[in-house]
């Protein structure tokens, strides 16, 4: 497949070049991506993030980083949950972590709940809401964003190897209907796979 | 009230905290220098009160000691971060609280009368530090909770806002 000819980003479609690309990081999803991540992958280095409190999956994020500091911390956002939150793009580069990817999964809207406009999507009209552009005024070491599957492709294995902490925006599609979002499995059971596999400080 | 900045970060580091996530109000403020200082102490800073809690959240799973220090104000502020992370994921997590106008009885601040049944609702365990002559008590209502696996929470006594 071409890459260059790839102009959208499919939600799938862009979590499963991580997937592949994905060794011994410590992965954090929510909404939307804890929904697909599952179905790509297992892992028991998996924290899906569901229930959440929507906004916080950056900073739990940030305390895995700061605890495993040996470890890379990918942390799987939504553009919802990031509005909610923008401080933490402060937060995450005071603590001077170096081991923390934030990729957001920008679509636009509240998938979760049924589609509805995030106040950045109706503001664009008029303006330019940019994340990257607040991930780089808040210090990030390196920021990215990536409109088209192809360059997402191609360029990914790269992006994660540039200097912490990264900031990567996907401009991915609204998957539809198909938005219900479940926890896969219990809290208790998952939570105890997952400090297992951290194991000890 | 003034509590000695370095028996508050002695207090700690005898708790094993390993790191303070906080957003200070004045009282805790001035522990800053202090609370900087021991090596086995790392200070987050936050940038609003509910980050603390998933932060902790993390450094909890990942192995480490945490503990939120936060006013109030932000206990308030965190409502759905601390519920998500005490009760959804079930951590045992621990915060020290400045309770601001506790020390002013007839004060009208809504900080001072709702910080009790706030936590008597999320049915938290809480201790009342009234002095720093209490600081002994704190550290042995963390101990109590942490032994028992159990969130806990100490309300630090202040004056005016």
């Amino acid at each position: 497949m071409n890459p260059t000819t790839e102009t959208s980003m499919p939600l799938v479609e862009a979590l499963r070049v991580l997937v592949a690309l994905r060794q011994q990081q410590i992965v954090v999803t929510t909404m939307g991506a804890a929904r697909e991540w599952p179905k790509l992958s297992q892992h028991p280095l998996d924290f899906h993030y569901i229930p959440s409190a929507m906004g916080q999956a950056p900073a739990l994020g940030l305390g895995l980083a700061l605890a495993k500091p040996a470890s890379e911390v990918w942390v799987l956002n939504g553009d919802g949950g990031m509005l909610m939150n923008l401080g933490c793009l402060v937060t995450i580069v005071a603590s001077g972590v170096k081991n923390l990817t934030l990729i957001v999964l920008e679509n636009g809207i509240y998938e979760v709940t049924g589609g509805q406009q995030t106040p950045a999507a109706v503001a664009k009209r008029q303006v330019a809401v940019d994340f990257a552009g607040f991930a780089r005024a808040a210090g990030f070491e390196s920021v990215h964003r990536f409109d088209r599957l192809g360059d997402w492709r191609s360029q990914a294995a790269h992006t994660l190897q540039s200097p912490g902490p990264r900031f990567i925006v996907l401009a991915v599609e609204p998957v539809g209907d198909a938005y219900h979002l479940e926890a896969p499995g219990p809290m208790a059971a998952r939570l105890t796979t997952f400090q297992t596999a951290l194991g000890p400080l | 009230m003034d509590y000695p900045a370095e028996q508050v970060a002695d207090t700690l580091v005898g708790l094993g905290i390993t790191h303070v996530v906080w957003l200070p109000d004045s009282v805790m403020g001035s522990w800053e220098r202090a609370l900087d200082r021991p090596e086995t102490i790392k200070l987050v800073r936050v940038c609003r009160e509910g980050e603390a809690w998933a932060i902790a959240a993390g450094l909890h799973l990942g192995g480490c000691r945490p503990l939120v220090m936060i006013q109030n104000t932000g206990l308030f502020e965190s409502g759905d971060a601390l519920r998500n992370v005490l009760f959804d994921l079930k951590l045992p997590l621990l915060a020290l609280v400045g309770y601001r106008s506790y020390l002013v009885p007839e004060s009208t601040d809504s900080a001072r009368r709702f910080t009790e049944p706030i936590l008597d609702a999320w049915g938290i365990d809480y201790v009342i530090v009234r002095n720093p002559d209490e600081l002994g008590q704190m550290a042995e209502h963390f101990r109590a909770c942490r032994d028992a696996g159990r969130p806990g929470v100490a309300l630090v006594a202040e004056g005016r806002m």
